[in-house]
């Protein structure tokens, strides 16, 4: 068992675009990575309804966990992937 | 279902005064089935492994549907639904789903239970998403029609039962000319994004449900008619009328009453983008502040706000802005500060009461608003929502102050606000009303249920004296008191509103050249007439009728007619 924590740089913490991005990221690699809040129950990183239901703010750690062949390179590629700012200068322009 | 024939004329609520003609495509609604229907195949109820099969099938259908969809669409559209699709496709959704139903579970239920476990907390505000995989695949499931918006071919008339906020998010907007509902009223979301974009906008339209597919309409806001093939007479009307809508455009002087007595007509915005796309307006009258705020796990931070609050400043120029501070709760819910469990969220911590709660989200707010009118030697006008008494006025006044804001006022929306709007008034710079929900909390009419649209017109006399006493404040301090509800966009109103003292309207920038049209045309004291016309009208369709009577012929001929 392969086990990384990192910390999440995106401003908007691990939610909307971040959360997508990675939870993709997770699916594409095919492996059944989990993720986990410091001393929270780890659930499966490639559903996006339990990412954003973490509710991950900007600047605390998770910790990614996955088993199996070439589990070091695959949390490599996640762990770069949680610490960049994923978050797009978007304007969504939501009217109210 | 009878489809209407040519010719029949469906009456509704127009929002908006624009026209439009073309053919019908329907939103359909979301699926009514019983949680414990039992799915049927072949004229047996299916065994738990087979409703397990179909599940599973239906939710893969549904996630295929809407990745395509969204490949073929572009910006929000493209966003929107490739955000469904992926929650379409949540393995987690799935599983817990499919494990249910594996257990005997019928499949509604089994759907429902895991949909509601998941909508709540930081997924609040995706709630409409995973409303919307839920009706496609139940819909999928058992085999009725697919529920949402369809792809628009063709520039179409958009019809629907409701359009939820998730609706109007995936339609390609470039494509629709007009927004028809059987329910909504004219303070409904739809109502709202139709005069944003200046879309033709008619609701709670008996027999929508009849216009079918393909027919041909047309859709008059001003008349708040649907016509069905319309014949060359009214083709002939609406294109004049049209005409006469882009001459009004072309005026761009700030805005007066025929006798010259100034009244400031501002835009609302939402973004400091928006801020950049105003046109020409005096300024901005309500800066809606929550879109900073939303899709995150926790509050935007000072410097990032300041960026945002400079860029809008100085999209204008050095024209009047006003702020409002975060106003989340009730119909906005933010992830990390609304409570999830309010039962009367409407009458609950929102707007400026969240201080009682997040102190801090207001102090870092206000100290960034401070930090942008160092930045750019523009002074922001800062007004809190939601305050109820003189002292919630004064406490608001006195932390913007200590944060540095220069210009400090408060939204009046609440009665008991309007009803001591005196002693509010003398706490702060100035007051802006905000209609819509002063009309929700004066009649105790919730804004989202349509079939209600008669108790919520702010023609109702006792909305109207609400606001003339708010303004009598005004004028007997001498400060400022502005409108930036709905009501402020609808010339006839923002006539009568000038007649109270009113000194500023803000509404949808789309909806300022009738409104100065009518200032225009019509003098303080006509004004004033009119006020008084409304004011002792018996009620809100007679008020409005007694100032119609007052226009001046002309202005009849181009609001009106």
């Amino acid at each position: 068992m392969a086990e990384r924590t990192v910390t999440v740089a995106s401003r908007v913490g691990l939610h909307a675009r971040p959360a997508t991005l990675f939870t993709q990221a997770v699916a594409a690699t095919g492996m059944p990575v989990t993720i986990a809040k410091a001393g929270g129950e780890p659930v499966d990183a490639s559903s996006i309804l339990f990412v954003m239901s973490l509710g991950v703010p900007y600047g605390d750690q998770v910790t990614l966990a996955v088993d199996g062949p070439g589990a070091d390179e695959v949390l490599d590629g996640l762990v770069a992937l949680l610490a960049t700012d994923l978050d797009a200068p978007a304007d969504p322009g939501t009217p109210s | 279902m009878a489809a209407a024939s040519s010719g029949t004329v469906l009456h509704g609520v127009g929002v908006g005064r624009r026209a439009a003609i073309g053919p019908v495509v329907r939103v359909q609604p979301a699926p009514a089935v019983p949680p414990d229907t039992v799915l049927m195949v072949d004229g047996r109820p299916a065994t738990p492994d087979q409703v397990r099969d179909a599940a599973g099938a239906a939710f893969t259908a549904v996630a295929q549907a809407l990745t395509t969809q969204s490949s073929r669409a572009t910006g929000t559209v493209r966003d929107v639904l490739a955000a469904t699709a992926q929650m379409a496709g949540d393995p987690a959704l799935r599983a817990q789903v499919l494990s249910r139903v594996a257990g005997g579970e019928p499949p509604v239920s089994a759907v429902d239970a895991v949909v509601n476990q998941f909508a709540g907390g930081y997924l609040a505000e995706r709630v409409t998403d995973l409303r919307s995989v839920r009706d496609r695949v139940v819909a999928r499931l058992m085999g009725l029609a697919e529920p949402g918006v369809p792809e628009l071919a063709q520039p179409s008339i958009v019809v629907a039962r409701d359009l939820a906020p998730a609706d109007t998010s995936a339609l390609d907007l470039d494509k629709v000319l007009a927004l028809v509902t059987e329910l909504g009223g004219p303070t409904s979301h739809t109502a709202i994004i139709a005069g944003q974009l200046g879309l033709p906008c008619v609701v709670r339209v008996a027999g929508a449900d009849q216009l079918a597919d393909g027919a041909l309409v047309a859709v008059d806001a001003a008349n708040g008619t649907v016509t069905v093939d319309p014949d060359a007479a009214l083709r002939e009307t609406l294109a004049r009328r049209e005409l006469a809508e882009q001459a009004l455009t072309q005026d761009t002087a700030p805005g007066a009453t025929a006798d010259g007595h100034a009244v400031a007509l501002l835009a609302n915005i939402g973004t400091a983008a928006d801020a950049a796309r105003v046109g020409a307006v005096e300024g901005v009258g309500l800066f809606r502040t929550e879109v900073l705020f939303l899709e995150r796990t926790s509050a935007p931070t000072r410097s990032e706000q300041a960026e945002a609050y400079e860029a809008a400043l100085r999209a204008l120029g050095g024209r009047k802005v006003v702020v409002r501070t975060l106003d989340a709760g009730a119909d906005k819910p933010l992830a990390f500060a609304t409570a999830p469990d309010e039962e009367n969220p409407a009458l609950g911590v929102r707007g400026y009461r969240l201080v009682r709660t997040h102190p801090e989200l207001l102090d870092t707010q206000l100290e960034a608003l401070a930090d942008a009118q160092r930045a750019t030697g523009t002074t922001p006008w800062v007004m809190a929502p939601m305050i109820a008494t003189a002292a919630e006025a004064r406490e608001f006044a006195t932390r913007a102050r200590a944060a540095g804001v220069a210009t400090v006022g408060v939204m009046v929306e609440i009665p008991a606000a309007a009803l001591r709007a005196r002693e509010v008034l003398a706490e702060v710079d100035f007051v802006s009303l905000g209609t819509n929900d002063l009309a929700q909390y004066t009649m105790a009419t919730d804004r989202l249920r349509g079939e209600l649209a008669d108790l919520l017109d702010a023609w109702q006399p006792a909305v109207l004296d609400l606001v003339a006493a708010t303004a009598r404040a005004g004028v007997e301090l001498g400060k400022p008191v502005g409108v930036c509800g709905e009501s402020a966009a609808d010339p006839l109103m923002a006539l009568v509103l000038v007649g109270m003292g009113i000194t500023s309207l803000s509404m949808s920038a789309g909806a300022v050249p009738a409104v100065r049209y009518a200032l225009r045309h019509h003098t303080l004291e006509r004004c004033r007439q009119m006020a008084a016309a409304a004011l002792g009208a018996p009620g809100a369709g007679e008020g409005r009728a007694a100032v119609t009577a007052l226009l001046s012929d002309d202005a009849r001929t181009v609001l009106v007619g």
